[in-house]
């Protein structure tokens, strides 16, 4: 066992946790924060990336323990003050979700691409979001959610 | 008001989903609960001789360790097939029992054979290593082509045959092969699929030993359905203790629509071991246990006259059942499939023969489509390649043969009561721009690449289904749909419907059309589904139904709630019934100014009688409340079509293909809520080209699944599309009041063709699904290398 102090959406976390406790099994199961899902077993889908220090993470490949001291940011941490985030409100206006399984995922890593790429192009915002599945919205309205949020992150 | 029907309106779903407040099975955990994990066969086909559990029973943590033998002892039921097919020699077809936990045998690598329950995920899973199973292992049956001449699997199911079906004259088909100028025959492959909704499928039991409810929380896109094959088949429980949830749920494509195995063995533990019961399914498990889709082997051939015009088909299919027969199993290659190889085109004969076979795989079921991307699969290749023999112009040979007078009765099963083929079909020529197709390939040609383009256009029938119609031919139940409409005395509304959203876009498109007929705003129009104890008895969603069909019952629901509304206006209004005018909420009598909105008369409807200054009379007689039940059964299919045309560019050093412009022009009948529309059309169009040029399930000799990972199965990204150009025409359906005909699986049927047709016009050769690099590499390799042979 190993005990960790992080942030998480703002909020202080001290927790004991077994070492070989991945991140997201941290997040869904000690802080029951259910909005970040587990698609794969090998980290390709994308389901469960979170921000550690501000940087996308898929959180099935990082330990808890790893995060120690870190600042974590999750899908239920983005919304302010009862006002969505604006990549969220995004995704809201050009149906960008449809099952919203992957949506947390594909939001969290929307917000990091936007954060290094300022004014991304389309091939730019596809090969950016490479990392992330979705099986309803074929991306196409993805893409638009990103590109609608542009200048606004 | 305005019409909200046709408005695109942002979804009542996105906020909780976009906000993680999303509420899956997975994210459920129960007071006291255990966890499962299933001990699976890694072999494709074994008896087992022996099962020791003895050590896992004695692990940390572990509470009990069950067996199919278990499952015996307590009389729990086998899965079964769902839609009886008869042989063309008049004999039932022959399906396996499958028990939930298997006790003798396995046939696939992934069969289930003992569940460990215990405290943590942790324990159960250190346990699960200590049970050991006996095998006798035994040659697996993997090949689709080879089953009918392989060992048989289970006993007494010769050349592993569950039925031999046929469809169409096969007389008068023959004459017309006999008679044609020319005959056009081709080798048809449909590779096998897995679904792969990213929300893993799970399952949690949870048993209420004081009031004997047992209650099933599961990634479902049925509860009813489910809950109905667990009591009447399974003996779980009986039906009306028993309680089917199917919360959020992250994709279904048809892998969701009916029990699997681990229902009936959650809902089951839960009960024997008097604590909730959780399972979660892993990635891996998934790929091995979910019921596949797709996995055809076709020979079709077309009779043709001089001129063009299509004079008879033929098809022969091998269909992979997998190592048992899934409850929509049977139906997927049969009725979903041969009334369908006919396209839109107007041919006159047709005969269809389909081998459905048992193999050591996973269960393959519908998917996305279901039967219907197959047929259109092999019509629109067959097409392209008579259209190249004859010399015509692939358009123009496919107008040549289109279906003009509606309604059109099939020569095999369907009359179909609207379309106009040529509207979609020349918008979609526009649109792509087909004239300056040749200055295009000359520009890649210019490149190094190869272009090429490929048409598809497609009918569905969906809405599924007239009851009278499907149990006639097979089906094990009606298909018809339910929805209640409670009005509430503050005035919103509850709206149940027997349908199941996940992905799909009911909360809005339901509630758009509640608001449409009952003038209250959307906000205050609330959808309940997902829940047996909730609503009505319903039928769940799969085959582009639930609007055609289920948005179909709540209209009619609506309806009653306004027929009764009339009734108590005009009570209160002191005016005839047959008066009043019910408009934007309002009962209005005409030419006066007397009027009450429809919050007023459910007002009215809770409280009959007098109270101070509110004086709320009823019609004399008539009952209280404001609630009304319909249930609707369709009179026939809905018949979606539409045109899609696909343009691609190969690069001849690699062999990698690249979709540079995918057009289609759907007509759907009458639209909702075109935002939703527009975004089934794109996952469908994603699944068809992922299907024609990336995805792929490999067994091996062995029976072993090769591509069981993200690692090995390609699932389509957001770089492997263009942006989708999208259109409509419009041909209302006839045989639903609001004239919609269903747009969920359109795009993966549509697909595959338009993709592959282009693939081959590209390259010169035949290829087969998936198109991917290497094989397309190989492709061309072989063609140069005939090429200069006959040089």
């Amino acid at each position: 066992m190993v005990k960790i102090t992080l942030k998480v959406n703002e909020n202080k976390v001290e927790k004991e946790v077994a070492d070989n406790t991945l991140l997201v099994s941290f997040i869904r199961e000690n802080l029951n924060l259910t909005g970040t899902h587990v698609g794969c077993d090998t980290s390709q889908c994308g389901s469960c990336v979170v921000h550690v220090n501000g940087k996308s993470v898929k959180s099935c490949t990082m330990l808890a323990a790893d995060a120690n001291g870190a600042d974590v940011t999750t899908i239920e941490g983005l919304e302010k003050e009862g006002k969505l985030h604006p990549v969220q409100e995004s995704f809201k206006k050009h149906h960008g979700l449809q099952c919203g399984y992957c949506t947390p995922g594909m939001v969290m890593s929307s917000i990091d691409l936007l954060k290094t790429h300022k004014n991304p192009s389309d091939e730019e915002i596809r090969k950016g979001l490479e990392g992330n599945i979705c099986r309803c919205t074929g991306y196409q309205n993805i893409v638009a959610s990103v590109k609608g949020a542009i200048g606004k992150v | 008001m305005a019409s909200m029907i046709g408005s695109k309106v942002e979804r009542k779903e996105d906020k909780k989903f976009l906000t993680g407040k999303g509420r899956y099975t997975a994210d459920i955990n129960l007071h006291n609960q255990l966890h499962a994990v299933f001990i699976r066969s890694p072999h494709a086909r074994a008896k087992i001789k022996a099962i020791d559990t003895s050590k896992a029973k004695k692990a940390a943590g572990v509470v009990d360790v069950l067996t199919g033998k278990d499952m015996q002892d307590d009389k729990i039921g086998g899965l079964i097939a769902g839609w009886k097919i008869v042989s063309k020699d008049g004999t039932d077809m022959k399906c396996p029992a499958h028990p939930p936990l298997a006790t003798d045998s396995v046939n696939y690598v992934g069969d289930h054979i003992a569940l460990v329950v215990a405290e943590t995920l942790q324990e159960a899973k250190d346990a699960a290593d200590l049970v050991k199973v006996d095998y006798k292992v035994l040659k697996a049956v993997a090949s689709t082509a080879e089953a009918m001449n392989s060992d048989v699997i289970h006993e007494g199911i010769e050349k592993n045959l569950c039925f031999d079906w046929e469809l169409g004259d096969k007389v008068k088909t023959d004459e017309a092969f006999a008679s044609a100028d020319k005959v056009v025959e081709m080798d048809i492959l449909n590779n096998r699929l897995v679904p792969n909704a990213m929300e893993p499928r799970a399952s949690i039991g949870d048993y209420n030993p004081s009031s004997e409810e047992l209650t099933l929380y599961t990634t479902s896109q049925n509860p009813h359905l489910s809950r109905l094959v667990m009591s009447a088949f399974n003996a779980v429980h009986p039906e009306h203790k028993f309680r089917v949830v199917a919360p959020d749920v992250g994709g279904g494509f048809g892998s969701k629509i009916y029990p699997y195995s681990e229902d009936v063995i959650m809902a089951w533990a839960a009960k024997r071991l008097q604590r909730p019961v959780k399972w979660v399914c892993e990635r891996t498990e998934s790929f091995l246990s979910d019921c596949h889709g797709r996995d055809h082997i076709t020979n079709c051939s077309v009779a043709l006259n001089n001129d063009g015009t299509v004079t008879g088909l033929k098809v022969d299919t091998i269909a992979n059942l997998g190592g048992y027969a899934s409850l929509f199993a049977t139906v997927t290659p049969t009725y979903l499939y041969g009334p369908l190889v006919l396209g839109l085109y107007n041919i006159p004969t047709a005969y269809c023969n389909v081998k459905a076979v048992y193999t050591n795989t996973a269960p393959v079921d519908a998917y996305r489509g279901a039967g219907r991307p197959e047929a259109t699969y092999l019509i629109e290749r067959i097409m392209d390649k008579a259209a190249k023999e004859l010399g015509m112009d692939r358009a123009e040979f496919r107008k040549k043969n289109f279906i003009r007078q509606f309604p059109h009765q099939q020569c095999l099963v369907h009359n179909i009561d609207s379309g106009d083929y040529d509207a979609h079909f020349d918008k979609a020529l526009n649109l792509a721009d087909y004239s300056g197709f040749e200055k295009r390939k000359a520009e890649s040609a210019a490149k190094g690449k190869l272009r090429g383009i490929g048409f598809s256009t497609y009918i569905e029938a969906c809405g599924i289904a007239p009851s009278a119609a499907v149990m006639s031919l097979g089906a094990g139940v009606g298909l018809w749909e339910s929805a209640e409409i409670r009005f509430n005395p503050t005035g919103n509304i509850s709206v149940f419907t027997g349908t199941h959203s996940h992905g799909q876009s009911h909360d809005t498109t339901f509630a758009q059309i509640v608001a449409d007929k009952l003038g209250v705003p959307m906000e205050n129009i609330e959808l309940v589904h997902g829940d047996t104890d909730k609503g009505p008895f319903g039928m769940g969603t799969y085959g582009s139904r639930s609007l055609a069909v289920g948005g179909t019952a709540i209209a009619k629901a609506c309806d009653k709630i306004v027929e009764k509304g009339k009734a108590v206006a005009a009570n209160m209004l002191e005016a005839k019934a047959d008066e009043i005018e019910f408009k934007d909420g309002e009962f209005i009598v005409p030419n006066t100014n007397k009027k009450k909105t429809i919050g007023e008369i459910a007002f009215a409807c809770y409280l009959p009688g007098t109270y101070g200054e509110i004086k709320s009379p009823l019609p004399e007689g008539m009952e209280p409340g404001l609630k009304e039940t319909a249930f609707y059964d369709p009179v026939n299919f809905s018949f979606p079509a539409g045109s899609h045309i696909c343009e691609v560019e190969v690069d001849p050093t690699t062999g990698e293909t690249k979709v540079d412009t995918y057009t289609c022009v759907d007509d759907f009948g009458n639209l909702i809520n075109p935002m939703i529309v527009e975004g089934q059309i794109h996952g469908g169009l994603a699944q068809g080209i992922g299907q024609a040029l990336y995805e792929n399930a490999y067994y091996d000799e062995t029976g072993q699944l090769v591509t069981a990972s993200y690692m090995d199965y390609c699932m389509p990204r957001a770089d492997n599309f263009p942006e989708f150009r999208i259109d409509y025409t419009c041909t209302p359906a006839t045989s639903n009041p609001l004239g919609v005909k269903g747009c969920g699986e359109a795009g993966a049927i549509a697909s595959p063709p338009a993709v592959m047709n282009a693939v081959v016009d590209a390259i010169g050769t035949e290829v087969t699904m998936p198109a991917t690099a290497e094989k397309v590499w190989k492709a061309l390799k072989e063609k140069s290398k005939s090429a200069r042979k006959a040089a």
